[in-house]
């Protein structure tokens, strides 16, 4: 299991998520780099993810789709507001409509993604905030595999700690 | 799936409840402690009736209830409500387990 902890912030629907690879940072760097490796785990299975647009610097845009087994393409983009190679990431994210327009009105959420050298292991930590109401819930079903039993198993498994939900 | 318990509505109402940050300090602050609305109302600078718009916005997503006690109207968090919102951030975490999942199949190919 890769993921070490996560921290969910109800009040700032925030979540961070601490995970460890056996791979060097430069190595895991790769897999946010190269959109060819990014669309191989964004999307669940059966919901490929395509990136159609990567203009991986700051400032740059990423447009992307997935597929759906009904064949329906929702979009999103990131805009890429910090890249410091290879440990350093941070992009805001938001739906777009058919065309590729990004559609505000939800609002964005904004990731940081910071990856530190174990020596030959690199951990990973991933801090998300979303910055309003049913922006979360559309990135939820956009990123979720429809009947996923064991996610349910491990909500459950999460809410027996509320310790860790503040 | 879990998300499928609350109804669209339900959600938006959620959502958008907690996408305001004076409102997200309501929530946390009566999770805690009971307070009337005139004791949230001297909190912010803001007129009464606004802080009592908040907290009707808060209660019709089930996040906080109202309670009279004399001439006092007592807002508590609700638990069952803020549980809601919980789900929904353990669906996105769930997402992320699972992307995870995959980064380490993947370095594990080389």
């Amino acid at each position: 299991m890769p993921v070490i902890s996560s921290t969910k912030n109800l009040e700032a629907l925030s979540l961070t998520l601490v995970a460890e690879f056996d791979a060097g940072v430069e190595r895991v760097w790769q897999i946010w780099e190269d959109p060819r490796q990014l669309e191989r785990w964004w999307g669940p299975p059966g919901y490929p993810a395509t990136f159609d647009r990567f203009d991986f610097q700051p400032g740059g845009k990423a447009d992307y789709y997935m597929t759906t087994p009904e064949g329906e393409k929702p979009r999103g983009w990131w805009r890429f507001t910090a890249i410091e190679a290879p440990r350093k990431l941070e992009f805001d994210d938001g739906f777009s409509d058919a065309d590729g327009a990004p559609q505000d009105e939800f609002g964005s959420s904004h990731a940081t993604v910071n990856l530190e050298d174990l020596g030959g292991r690199t951990r990973m930590t991933l801090m998300s905030a979303f910055e309003s109401e049913e922006q979360m819930e559309q990135m939820v079903q956009m990123g979720m595999e429809e009947g996923l039993k064991e996610a349910a198993g491990q909500i459950d498994a999460i809410l027996a700690e509320p310790a860790r939900a503040r | 799936m879990v998300v499928d318990e609350l109804s669209d509505s339900d959600v938006d109402r959620l959502f958008q409840a907690l996408a305001d940050g004076t409102r997200r300090d309501i929530v946390r602050r009566v999770t805690r402690d009971g307070y009337s609305v005139s004791g949230l109302a001297a909190l912010y600078a803001m007129s009464f009736a606004a802080v009592q718009k908040h907290v009707a916005v808060l209660e019709r997503a089930s996040l906080v209830t109202k309670e009279k006690r004399g001439r006092e109207q007592i807002v508590r968090g609700n638990h069952e409500g803020l549980q809601k919102a919980r789900r929904l951030l353990d669906e996105y975490d769930a997402i992320w387990r699972q992307r995870a999942e995959r980064i380490a199949d993947i370095l594990a190919e080389e």
